[in-house]
C-alpha cells in the first residue's frame, strides 16, 4: 500500500528552535531515510522551498494571473513529504512516528493512502 | 523459439535451477542472485543465438559460474584463501523438484507479506526485479532493497533448505497459499496507473498455484485455492466496462465469462469438497462455483451460497465473511434480515468505517426502500474507499438512488 506522509511546518516554530534542535531534526530525517531505503519501503521524499517563494497561478478570462504565495492564509505550510510503500496503514503510522517533526508541538505530520498513481517512479 | 516462449520456459526453469544450485552450494541468498543473473543472460542470448539443447543444464552451469565468481571476489576482498570456492566441483544435480522447498523458504514467517510476495515472484516465479517493481508500481531500487532485506532475514533466521514437517509444514503451507492468494488479488484489483507493461500478476499467481497443486495433489486447500483463482479469473472480461467502470456481479454479461476456466475450477471444487478436510479456499471456491452455475443473476442458488458462507463463518470466523453472508441472507430472507446481521458487525473495530460495510448496508437499505439513508451511506462509502474504480461505482449508485 502506498501512503503519502506529509509534513506541515510552521516557520515561526522552526525559527524558535536552537541550532542543536535544528541539527537533530536534520539528523533524524537522514536516519529515517536510510532505514526506509534499506527496508525497501521508500519510493521518494522531497522537501519544498520556503512558502514565501510560492507563486499562486489562476486563469481568468483565459489569461493566467500570477500572484505571490502562499495560497493558504495559515501558520502551517506543506514543507515536504515521504511517499512510501508499506504493509498497511498501521505500519505507515508506525513509520510516521519515527519522523522527528512528530515530537515538536506546532509541526504536523499526516498520513494518507494513495488512490491513484501514474508516471515514472524512478526517483 | 519466440521471446514469449523463451520467457515462459525461463520462468518454469527458474525454481528448478535455483533448487539445484542451493542443493549443490548451500547459501540460498547468493544462489538466488546468481540464478537471477543467469536468467537475465539467457533473456539476452537465447533469442539471438538459439535455445541450448539442455536449457536447464545451461542455466545451472552459468548460474554456478556466477556464484563461484561471486564467492571468489568475496574471498579476495576479505584477503582469504579461496579454498571453499576451489573445492566446489560441479557434480550431477539430483533431478528433484524443489519448487515447494523454495516456496516454503520465500514465504518464511519472519517476512512481511510484501517481502514474501516479492521474493516468491523472483525466486519461484522467475520474474526480474524490474518486472516485480513494475507490477507493484514502485521504483526498481525500492523492490531490490526489499528483496535483499528479505533474503538477509531468511539467512538470519537460519532456515535450512528442506521441507518443514508435521504441524509446522501445515502451518507454513497456509502461509504459502495465502501469499499466492495475495499475488492473485494484487493482479485482480490493481487499479492505479497504466496497465501497460505491467506483468499479469493474476496469471502468474494461477501458474504458481498450478505448480503447488501438481506437487500436492492430495491437499484440498491447494486445489481450493487454484479453483477459487480460476473461477474468479473467469469473470475478468465481464467485471469492468471498456471505460474501466466496475460492473457488479448481478449486472455482468455472463456470456463473457470464460467457460473453460469455470469448468476447470468447478471440477476442482467438486473433487476437493469430496475430500476429508474442508478449508476456507475450498468453501470460497464453492461459492464462486455456485455463482458460475447460474446462467442469470436471478437463477443464483442463494440458499446454497448462504449455507456455504455459514460454514465458512464457523471454520474461519471473520467479519468480512459475515458481511458477505448478510448479502446472501438478504437474498433469501429479505433485506431486513441482512441488515440485522450487519448490525452485529457494528461493534467490530476491524469494520468501523470500512467502505465495504458502508456500501453493503447502503445496498440493503436501497432494497428495503430507504433511498435517503442508502444515499448517505453510498456517499460515505465512496469517501472511504482507496480504489478509484470503486469510488466511481459507489458515486454512481448514490446518484441512482437519489433520482
Amino acid at each position: 500500500m502506498k501512503f503519502l506522509i506529509s509534513m506541515h511546518i510552521n516557520p515561526a516554530v522552526l525559527d524558535a528552535l536552537t541550532d542543536e534542535e535544528k541539527a537533530a531534526i536534520g539528523e533524524g530525517h537522514g536516519a529515517f531515510i536510510e532505514a526506509l531505503k534499506k527496508s525497501g519501503e521508500l519510493i521518494t521524499t522531497q522537501a519544498l522551498v520556503d512558502p514565501s517563494q510560492a507563486a499562486v497561478v489562476s486563469v481568468r478570462n483565459g489569461q493566467p494571473v500570477v500572484t505571490d504565495g502562499p495560497f493558504l492564509e495559515s501558520k502551517e505550510y506543506l514543507g515536504g513529504f515521504y511517499l512510501i510503500d508499506c504493509e498497511n496503514k498501521q505500519r505507515a503510522i508506525e513509520l510516521a512516528a519515527q519522523i522527528p517533526d512528530t515530537a515538536i508541538a506546532g509541526l504536523g505530520v499526516e498520513v494518507r493512502q494513495v488512490m491513484f498513481a501514474e508516471g515514472q517512479l524512478e526517483a | 523459439m519466440t521471446a514469449p516462449v523463451i520467457e515462459d520456459l525461463l520462468r518454469a526453469l527458474t525454481p528448478q535451477v535455483l533448487g539445484a544450485l542451493v542443493r549443490r552450494h548451500g547459501q540460498f541468498e547468493g544462489c538466488e542472485d546468481a540464478v537471477q543473473e543467469a536468467v537475465l543472460a539467457a533473456t539476452v542470448q537465447w533469442p539471438a543465438e538459439g535455445v541450448p539443447d539442455n536449457p536447464r543444464g545451461w542455466l545451472v552451469t552459468v548460474a554456478s559460474r556466477r556464484f563461484i565468481d561471486q564467492l571468489r571476489s568475496e574471498h579476495a576482498r576479505r584477503e582469504r584463501e579461496s579454498a571453499a570456492a576451489a573445492e566446489v566441483v560441479p557434480e550431477d544435480v539430483p533431478d528433484t523438484d524443489d519448487t515447494l522447498v523454495l516456496l516454503f523458504l520465500c514465504c518464511h514467517p519472519t517476512l512481511t507479506a510484501a517481502s514474501q510476495t516479492a521474493l516468491t515472484l523472483r525466486a519461484v516465479g522467475g520474474l526480474t526485479t524490474a518486472e516485480i517493481a513494475r507490477a507493484f508500481l514502485v521504483p526498481e531500487g525500492t523492490m531490490a532493497a526489499r528483496i535483499s532485506r528479505a533474503k538477509q532475514r531468511i539467512k538470519a533466521a537460519g532456515s535450512s533448505f528442506r521441507l518443514p514437517v508435521g504441524a509446522e509444514r501445515e502451518e507454513r503451507l497456509r502461509v504459502v497459499l495465502h501469499v499466492l492468494y495475495l499475488i492473485f488479488n494484487e493482479g485482480y484489483t490493481a487499479s492505479s496507473g497504466s496497465e501497460l507493461h505491467r506483468p499479469d500478476l493474476a496469471h502468474e499467481a494461477i501458474r504458481l498455484a498450478r505448480m503447488v497443486r501438481a506437487q500436492l495433489p492430495e491437499d484440498g486447500e491447494a486445489a481450493g485455492l487454484l479453483a477459487l483463482m480460476l473461477l474468479t479469473h473467469a469473470r475478468r472480461e465481464a467485471r469492468t466496462t471498456a471505460g474501466g467502470d466496475l460492473v457488479p456481479l448481478d449486472e455482468q454479461d455472463r456470456t463473457r465469462w470464460d467457460r473453460a476456466l469455470i469448468d476447470e475450477g468447478t471440477e476442482l471444487v467438486k473433487a476437493a469438497l469430496a475430500g476429508p478436510a474442508l478449508g476456507p479456499y475450498q468453501l470460497q471456491a464453492a461459492i464462486a462455483a455456485t455463482h458460475a452455475d447460474a446462467a442469470t443473476a436471478e437463477e443464483t442458488n442463494w440458499p446454497q451460497v448462504h449455507a456455504l458462507y455459514l460454514i465458512l463463518e464457523r471454520i474461519a470466523p471473520n467479519p468480512m465473511v459475515t458481511l458477505n453472508r448478510a448479502i446472501a441472507l438478504a437474498e433469501t430472507k429479505g433485506p431486513q434480515a441482512g441488515l440485522a446481521l450487519l448490525g452485529t458487525l457494528d461493534g467490530d473495530a476491524r469494520m468501523s468505517g470500512h467502505h465495504r460495510l458502508l456500501s453493503v448496508r447502503a445496498h440493503l437499505l436501497e432494497k428495503a426502500g430507504d433511498p435517503a439513508a442508502a444515499y448517505e451511506l453510498y456517499r460515505r462509502a465512496a469517501k472511504a474507499t482507496a480504489s478509484l474504480a470503486e469510488q466511481r461505482y459507489l458515486e454512481s449508485r448514490a446518484g441512482r438512488v437519489r433520482t
